[in-house]
C-alpha cells in the first residue's frame, strides 16, 4: 500500500554537527566517530549522523525518539530552520539547500507549515489574527484571508473565540489555534514538532483524532515528531525511529512491533499494549491446515489482536480462519498462538 | 624613584600634548564651526517654531490640548484632573512661560532621541557586531560628566538652543537605545522561530512580531529618556537654553531658596505628567498579555 505512494521529501545523507568548526568534523564522521567521543574530543555536538530516508506524500510520517535523539533537529531541516552540515534535502525533486533567500521564503510560505510544541502563538494578536498569520505572510487578499481563517476557526472547534487572546485560552485550545494557523496556509507539508506532547492525555487523544480525521480529507504529507510510541503507532502510516542522531528503523506499526531492528526499538515496543495495535495479519500463519472438527470462527486480516481475542472468547473458539478484504482465506491462527502473543 | 609616586609623563610633555589637542580642535572648530552651524539651522528653526507655538497658544487651549492628550494616552479621568490642576498651579505661580519653553525643548529632544534611538536599537538587536561597538559608546555617553562634552559643543556651536539640545540628547539617548535592543532580543525565541517557519522576511518579522512584542520595553526606554532629558534642563540652561532651568541656576548663584524650590517643583510636575502618561500608555497597549480570563 505505502509502496505505491510517491516520495515527497527525500533526505539524503543528512548530517548536522553543532559547533564552531562543524565542517571540519565531517571527516571524523566518515571514520565513524560516535557522539560521546566527538563531544569529549572536539567539543562539537553530533546531532544527526548520515540520515537517509524518504517521506511519502499523503501519509502521516512519524519520527520518533527520546529527547536528544535529534528528531526536532531533523524536522527543522525540512524547512531549513537549521542548515545541514552535510547532505541533501529534496522536496518535490528540488534541492531545498540550493534555494536563495527569496526562494526559501516562498518555499516556507507555500509548501510548508509548522505546529510547535509550545504553541508559539503571537500573544499580542487575537485568535482569528493568529490563524490568519500564515495567509497574511503569503500576501493573500483580505477577503480570502477572512474567509479561510473563519473556516479553520470553526473546523478546529473554536467558534466564538475569534476575538480572544492566546493567554485567555487553555493549552489544548491554544494548540488548536496552532493547528488552524498551519492548516490555513494550505501547504502540502505539515510539520508537527511534538505538537501534542504538552497537552494532558484526554485532550491529547482528542487532538490525535482530529488530526486523523482532517488527514482523511486533506491528504497532506504530515511529518509528526513524538517521543511517545503509543502516539506514533496510533497516528503513523510509517514510523522512523531515531537514536543518538541515527536512523534505527523505518516502517509501519506492524513491522516495528514484530521485527524490531535492535534492542533499543525492542525496549520501546515492550512498553506498548500490543494487542491494541497489532493486526492479526502480522501474526497469522500463512498455511491453512486441513479443517478438523474444531470450532472455527472467521476474522478479517485488518482486525487487531484485541478484537480477535474478543471473538475467540465470546464464541469459545479454538481456531480462526483469517479472511482478506476479498473474502478469501489468507491464513489462520489458533488459540495457543494467540495466547502466546498476548503474553509476550 | 619611590613606589609611592606613579611614574607619570613630565609636566612639559603633558602640557604640550594637551595644547596640541586643544590647538587642533580649535582649528577644526574655526574651519568647520560655521558649516556645522548651518547644518543645524533646520533644527534651530524647528526648536524656535515649537517654542513659539507653545508660547503663543492661549493658555486655556494649551491646557485643553494637554488634557486631551493625557486622556487619549491613559483613559483615566483622575489623571486628566491631576494634570489640569498641576498646570494651573504652575501658571498661577508665574512659571507658565518657562514651563512651556521647557516642555517644548523636552518634547523636541524626546522626538529626536526616539528617531535616532529606536533605529539604532534595532540595528543593535539585529547584529552582535553593532552591539559590541555601540554599547561602550553608550556607556561613555551616560557616565561622562556632561560638562566635559559641553566644552567641545560650545566651542563648535557657541551658546544657544542647539548646543543645549545636543547636550541633552547625548545624555538622554542611551536608555531608549538600550531598552529597544534588550526588548527586541528578549522576544520569545519560539515565536520568532514560528515567524521564520511561516516564511516571514526579516522586515515582516520585525514589524509584525518582534517590535510589537518589544513595545513595553521600548516604552520603558522612552520613559527613561524623557526623565533623563528633564534632569538635564538645569545643565542645559548654563549654555543658554531658556526655560525652568535658568531660574534654578539664578537661584543657586544668589541663594534664592523659594525661587529654586518653585521652579524645581515645576520641573517635577512636567516629569510626573510625562512619566505617568507614558507608563499608562505602555500598560494599556500590553493589557491583553496578562488577564488570563479563561482559567
Amino acid at each position: 500500500m505505502s509502496s505505491s505512494k510517491k516520495v515527497k521529501i527525500s533526505l539524503q545523507g543528512l548530517s548536522k554537527v553543532f559547533g564552531n568548526k562543524a565542517q571540519a568534523m565531517l571527516p571524523y564522521l566518515e571514520q565513524g566517530i560516535d557522539r560521546a567521543t566527538m563531544l569529549a574530543k572536539y567539543n562539537h555536538v553530533l546531532a544527526l549522523n548520515n540520515i537517509t530516508m524518504d517521506l511519502h506524500e499523503n501519509s502521516i510520517e512519524v519520527i520518533m525518539g527520546l529527547s536528544g535523539s535529534g528528531k526536532s533537529t531533523l524536522i527543522r531541516h525540512i524547512n531549513r530552520l537549521i542548515e545541514p552540515t552535510a547532505g541533501k534535502i529534496i522536496v518535490d525533486n528540488e534541492d531545498v539547500c540550493q534555494f536563495n533567500k527569496s526562494q526559501l521564503s516562498d518555499y516556507r510560505r507555500q509548501k510548508t507549515a509548522m505546529v510547535f510544541q509550545n504553541f508559539a502563538l503571537l500573544p499580542h494578536r487575537n485568535i482569528i489574527d493568529n490563524i490568519a498569520f500564515g495567509l497574511k505572510v503569503q500576501g493573500k487578499k483580505e477577503a480570502f484571508i477572512k474567509e479561510m481563517s473563519n473556516y479553520w476557526l470553526e473546523r478546529v472547534g473554536l467558534q466564538g473565540f475569534a476575538q480572544k487572546y492566546p493567554a485567555q485560552l487553555s493549552g489544548g485550545m491554544q494548540q488548536r489555534v496552532g493547528l488552524a494557523r498551519a492548516l490555513a496556509c494550505d501547504a502540502d507539508i505539515l510539520m508537527l514538532d511534538e505538537a501534542f506532547s504538552a497537552l494532558d492525555p484526554l485532550i491529547r487523544a482528542d487532538m490525535q483524532d482530529m488530526l486523523l480525521m482532517l488527514q482523511q480529507e486533506l491528504h497532506k504529507t504530515i511529518v509528526f515528531i513524538t517521543h511517545d510510541l503509543d502516539e506514533a503507532l496510533k497516528l503513523g502510516d510509517r514510523i522512523a525511529i531515531l537514536n543518538q542522531g541515527q536512523l534505527i528503523q523505518q516502517g509501519n506499526a506492524q513491522s516495528i512491533l514484530m521485527h524490531p531492528a535492535n534492542d533499543y526499538v525492542q525496549k520501546f515496543a515492550a512498553d506498548v499494549s500490543r494487542v491494541n495495535i497489532l493486526k492479526v495479519k502480522a501474526v497469522m500463519s500463512k498455511t491453512i491446515p486441513a479443517l478438523t472438527n474444531q470450532k472455527i470462527i472467521h476474522v478479517r486480516e485488518e482486525d487487531t489482536i484485541k478484537s480477535v481475542l474478543h471473538d475467540f472468547l465470546s464464541a469459545d473458539a479454538q481456531y480462526a480462519l483469517v479472511l482478506g478484504a476479498d473474502g478469501q482465506a489468507k491464513g489462520c491462527i489458533d488459540a495457543g498462538k494467540l495466547a502466546q502473543i498476548v503474553n509476550q | 624613584m619611590s613606589w609611592s609616586e606613579f611614574p607619570s609623563m613630565s609636566r612639559a610633555d603633558l602640557r604640550a600634548m594637551r595644547q596640541s589637542i586643544d590647538e587642533s580642535f580649535r582649528e577644526f572648530s574655526q574651519q568647520y564651526g560655521d558649516a556645522l552651524e548651518t547644518f543645524f539651522d533646520p533644527l534651530l528653526d524647528f526648536l524656535i517654531f515649537s517654542e513659539k507655538l507653545l508660547l503663543n497658544t492661549p493658555w486655556p487651549i494649551m491646557i485643553i490640548v494637554c488634557a486631551c492628550l493625557v486622556y487619549l494616552a491613559s483613559r483615566s479621568y483622575k489623571m486628566v484632573i491631576g494634570v489640569v490642576l498641576a498646570l494651573m498651579s504652575v501658571g498661577y505661580l508665574g512659571m507658565w512661560d518657562d514651563t512651556m519653553r521647557t516642555l517644548s525643548i523636552i518634547s523636541v529632544c524626546t522626538l529626536i532621541a526616539i528617531m535616532i534611538g529606536i533605529p539604532l536599537g534595532i540595528a543593535m538587536a539585529k547584529s552582535n557586531k553593532v552591539q559590541s561597538v555601540v554599547s561602550p559608546i553608550l556607556d561613555v555617553m551616560q557616565t561622562m560628566p556632561s560638562f566635559v562634552y559641553l566644552i567641545p559643543v560650545v566651542m563648535l556651536l557657541g551658546i544657544g538652543k542647539v548646543p543645549g539640545l545636543i547636550a541633552v540628547i547625548i545624555y538622554a539617548l542611551p536608555p531608549v537605545v538600550r531598552l529597544t535592543n534588550l526588548g527586541l532580543r528578549e522576544v520569545d525565541k519560539s515565536v520568532m522561530e514560528a515567524a521564520q517557519a511561516f516564511g516571514c522576511s526579516s522586515w515582516q518579522t520585525l514589524t509584525s512580531v518582534q517590535f510589537p512584542l518589544a513595545l513595553p520595553s521600548i516604552f520603558a526606554g522612552i520613559n527613561q529618556t524623557i526623565m533623563m532629558a528633564l534632569s538635564m534642563v538645569v545643565v542645559a540652561s548654563m549654555i543658554g537654553v531658556k526655560g525652568l532651568g535658568q531660574p534654578v541656576l539664578k537661584a543657586i548663584t544668589n541663594q534664592y531658596f523659594a525661587m529654586g524650590l518653585l521652579n524645581g517643583l515645576a520641573i517635577v510636575v512636567i516629569a510626573i505628567i510625562f512619566d505617568r502618561v507614558s507608563q499608562h500608555y505602555g500598560q494599556r497597549i500590553q493589557k491583553h498579555r496578562q488577564g488570563n480570563l479563561h482559567e
